[in-house]
Parts: structure tokens; C-alpha cells; sequence
């Protein structure tokens, strides 16, 4: 898959499909096929594609939460880190769309849902919890309800119990798809923030191309079908992330070419699956 | 009237209306337009309550009937909110119970007396029983909704962080997510439990039930009606303090 891709060693590979197919019939109508993708240690990847094409789905294949029909997952497993008895993290991490809070449990009690079971005291727990919402800003609403937050300060919560755990990948699925163009701007600009600090390997799901380019180091793009390919990829090298430069606007218009399946409009060639 | 009554103005409404109530039916009694040998006067269930206490039947009385109910509450709310919830979580359970509970569902608490006194005789255990199976039922149906419309994405959210498991999903996310409909169920059936003290304890083990039967077949009308409000007011202290339980499990609903 590219040049660039051939140089990242094993030991970098945080997650990898190859040439996966996902059926929710067994196998008679496929959402995804022919899809491979390598994610490497540090990475931002922006998986962008129009609504309902199967970013979710993919995702949560990469999530261990469903089993492609065909094709192989690589990189570690979900759930605790490795399978090791004594793990103290997990190997990846989701944020969902809604947020998805558990409204008996505080804040606090919420970013340790995914610590529970994890080979931690409590005392661990608590302050590992603590750090993930001081990384959001949120360190002064712990004991709060999630009914008491507003939809921005939710996703922050989501955002932490995800970092809580010291997951080798992240995992989000468009988590700012739902706020208000404001909250969603700050949310961006704070996400680059804690992946500045944290050099997480993130997949993040959206369908907005301006997104992507605010955030990506790499955008894969997930479009046609069904079923769905990768319809080609570009590795972003913009040193400012202003959508009113001419770079910006490039990589837009190329995007929207690949999203739409037309010839690329111009600068470096990109990558293109066979199967579409 | 479009604005909400408040809760000292509802209180004295609620007065109001027993005064009311029981006004008018002394009236009714004392005018002659209500035989007096069918209904009791309330003016007579003072006296009639008075000779109970000295006799000691009364606080017999509570005493047995709240050992029934309290240990038939017990058992069919455990039971029945158990297998609930096992039921909501598990299909295959679910379909292998689902004609047996269509089956035994309709069977009312008293249907099965002479079963009681025929496995358990006149005894604690017979109204327990009774009492038990009048509770199990109201408490498997809310638990069993309860359970199954607990959103299924927050499955996938205890899979995604590590809790996947049948026990995991039970801890973390089905008990506290179905706990506002579990609750539902267990106050039903706290009344559920008072209403079946009576069916429980007419074949003869002695109680609240039975002590009616007593009187009533004496035609002590006004000793029946003491044992009335006396269940009621069990009921009342029971739900209250139920209150309390409830609102302590569900401190996290708005």
C-alpha cells in the first residue's frame, strides 16, 4: 500500500485489515470488501467517506466488536490489553458518536467504567480516572451526573474514559457529528491538543472533509459500493490547518473527487483500490 | 385550573376528603339510611378497635400476617425479578419459559390455596406461599420488560471496555439500567403482597385474613372494618418506607 507505507516496521503497526469483507448475511450482500489499511504508531488517520458507507462498521471490525466474513485483522485484540492477566490497560479504545454515558454514574464513576477489571486498586483507578479528565478539562465536574452536562462536556467525559485505559489505538466515531459548529470547533482544536501531548494512534471517523484535514496526519478515504472500498488516501503535509489556504483547499478537492469516484483534479497521484 | 396544586395544599385536599368521607357515612349510619347491621358506624371502630388491642388480637394479628407477608414478599420478589431478568438477558431461556409462563401466568394467587394446605398444610409456610406466587408474578413482568428494553448500545459500549461477559453485562449495565422498572415492579408488589394476605390466610392460618373471616362470619362488621384500615395503613407504612429504599437506589434519576 504505497511507498510510505512499506517503510513502517511490524513493531509500529499499531492495527491492520487486509483485504476484509464484512457480510451481514453471510456472505450473499457484503457493506465492506476488499479493504486494507495499516495504521502505524502516532498516526492521526481521518477514515472519511459519505454517510452510511460502513465507517462505523469498520471501526468497530477494527474494535474487535464484529468479525469480518473474510480477510484478516492484525495488531493486538481488544479487551484486556493482550489478553494478560495482570494488565493494566487495554489495547484500544472507542468514542462513540452519542457520547454514550451511563447515567447512574458520575462523571468520575463514567471514566472508570473501562478500568473496572483492569488489574488497578482503587486508589490507581481514581487518580488514573482524575488525570484522563484534567487532560479534558474537566477536572471540576468529576462528581457531577452526565444529565447535568452539556452535550460538548459529555463527549469529553467519552473522550476520557477512552484515554483512561492507555490504549495503544483510539478509536472515534465521528464523536463531534452531534454538537454545535462552536463546541465542535473547540473540541477539534482540543483533541489536536491532547494528541500533541499524547502521541496516540487515533482512527477518526467523519464524513466532513474539513475535519479531516483540521486533524489528520493521513486521510483514508471510505466510499462507493455496496460494498464499500478504500477509494484512496492522502498523507497531509500542511503545516497550518486553515481552511482558507490554497494547500487546504487542494487536499479538499481532491478529497471530494475521491469520496465522489471521479478522476483525481490534480497534484500527487494517490492510491486507489482495484475493486473500484 | 392550569396551575399545579402544592404539596401542603394536596395534603389538606387528601384531609379534607377523608373527613368528608367518613362524615358522611357516620350520617348516613346515624340517619337510619344506612342499616346498621350491614355497615359499622365509624364511631363504633374506635370501641371495636379498643377491645381487639386488649384482647391482644390485634398485635397478634399484625405479627402473623407480617411474618407471611414479609418472608412471601421476600421470596417472590426475589424470585420473580431474578428469573426476570435472567430471562430478559438470555433469549434461549426466554423461549423455552415462554409457554410455561403463558400458561401458569392467569392462575390467580388463590387458585393455588388448596394446594398450600395440601403441600404445606395450615401453616407459615402455605400463606408464604400464596403470597409468593401473587408477588412473583408482577415482579418477573417488570423485570422482564425492564431488562429488555434496556438499550442494546450500551452492550456494545460494555463489550468495547472490557465487560462483555454475561456478568459484566448484568453488573454494569443490566441491574442499574433496569433498576427503575425493577423498582416499579417490587412497589406493585408490595401492594400486590397486603391484597394477598387475605386469600393466604382464609383457610385458617391465623392473621390479619383469618381474624376477618373470624368476625365476619359473627357479622362483627366493625371489627372486619377495623382489620381493613388496619391493612391499609400497613400498606401505607410499607410504601413509605419503600419510598425511602427507592429513592436511594434511583438517586441518580432526575
Amino acid at each position: 500500500m504505497g511507498s510510505q507505507m512499506a517503510a513502517i516496521s511490524q513493531a509500529d503497526v499499531v492495527a491492520s485489515l487486509q483485504d476484509v469483507g464484512l457480510s451481514h448475511d453471510g456472505g450473499e450482500h457484503f457493506v465492506l470488501r476488499h479493504v486494507s489499511l495499516t495504521l502505524a504508531r502516532g498516526e492521526f488517520v481521518a477514515l472519511l467517506g459519505p454517510s452510511g458507507v460502513g465507517k462505523s462498521t469498520l471501526l468497530r471490525v477494527l474494535m474487535g466488536l464484529m468479525h469480518p466474513t473474510e480477510g484478516q485483522t492484525g495488531g493486538a485484540a481488544c479487551a484486556p490489553a493482550s489478553g494478560k492477566a495482570h494488565a493494566t490497560r487495554r489495547s484500544r479504545a472507542m468514542v462513540f458518536q452519542d457520547a454514550r454515558l451511563l447515567p447512574w454514574r458520575s462523571v468520575l464513576g463514567n471514566v472508570m467504567f473501562g478500568l473496572e477489571g483492569l488489574h488497578l486498586n482503587k486508589s490507581e483507578k481514581k487518580a488514573r480516572a482524575q488525570e484522563a479528565l484534567r487532560l479534558v478539562g474537566l477536572e471540576d465536574a468529576a462528581d457531577r451526573l452526565p444529565r447535568r452536562l452539556s452535550g460538548g462536556q459529555r463527549q469529553r467525559v467519552g473522550v476520557a474514559r477512552a484515554l483512561t485505559v492507555a490504549p495503544d489505538l483510539l478509536l472515534m466515531d465521528e464523536p463531534f457529528g452531534a454538537l454545535d459548529p462552536i463546541t465542535r470547533t473547540s473540541l477539534q482544536e482540543e483533541l489536536q491538543r491532547i494528541w500533541q501531548q499524547t502521541h496516540k494512534t487515533v482512527l477518526f471517523v467523519t464524513h466532513d472533509i474539513e475535519e479531516a484535514l483540521r486533524l489528520a496526519t493521513r486521510v483514508v478515504v471510505l466510499a462507493g459500493g455496496p460494498p464499500a472500498g478504500i477509494t484512496g488516501e492522502i498523507i497531509l503535509d500542511m503545516p497550518e490547518r486553515n481552511p482558507d489556504t490554497p494547500a487546504f483547499r487542494t487536499y479538499a478537492a481532491r478529497l471530494r473527487a475521491m469520496i465522489a469516484g471521479e478522476p483525481d483534479p490534480g497534484g500527487e497521484a494517490y492510491w486507489r483500490s482495484a475493486e473500484i | 385550573m392550569s396551575r399545579k396544586l402544592s404539596g401542603s395544599v394536596r395534603l389538606g385536599l387528601g384531609l379534607a376528603g377523608l373527613v368528608l368521607f367518613f362524615g358522611l357515612w357516620e350520617a348516613a349510619v346515624q340517619s337510619g339510611l344506612l342499616p346498621s347491621g350491614m355497615v359499622p358506624a365509624p364511631s363504633a371502630l374506635g370501641p371495636a378497635w379498643l377491645d381487639e388491642v386488649r384482647g391482644g388480637f390485634w398485635q397478634q394479628a399484625i405479627l402473623d400476617s407480617l411474618h407471611h407477608y414479609l418472608l412471601g414478599l421476600f421470596i417472590g420478589s426475589v424470585l420473580g425479578a431474578g428469573l426476570g431478568i435472567l430471562c430478559g438477558m438470555l433469549d434461549l431461556l426466554d423461549g423455552l419459559l415462554e409457554g410455561i409462563v403463558r400458561l401458569l401466568r392467569p392462575v390467580p394467587g388463590l387458585a393455588w390455596v388448596p394446594f398450600a394446605i395440601l403441600w404445606f398444610g395450615l401453616s407459615t409456610a402455605g400463606a408464604t406461599f400464596v403470597i409468593a406466587i401473587s408477588v412473583f408474578w408482577i415482579n418477573f413482568y417488570a423485570a422482564h420488560s425492564a431488562v429488555k428494553s434496556v438499550d442494546p448500545e450500551l452492550y456494545e459500549l460494555a463489550s468495547a471496555f472490557g465487560h462483555g461477559s454475561f456478568v459484566g453485562r448484568l453488573f454494569k449495565i443490566v441491574l442499574p439500567a433496569s433498576a427503575p422498572g425493577i423498582m416499579a415492579g417490587l412497589r406493585t408488589g408490595l401492594g400486590q403482597g397486603w391484597m394477598s394476605v387475605v386469600a393466604a390466610e382464609l383457610f385458617g392460618v391465623p392473621g390479619i385474613g383469618a381474624r376477618m373471616m373470624q368476625a365476619s362470619s359473627l357479622l362483627a362488621t366493625d371489627v372486619v372494618v377495623v382489620y381493613m384500615l388496619t391493612m391499609a395503613m400497613l400498606y401505607a407504612i410499607t410504601d413509605f418506607l419503600f419510598g425511602f429504599v427507592r429513592k436511594w437506589v434511583l438517586r441518580w434519576q432526575p
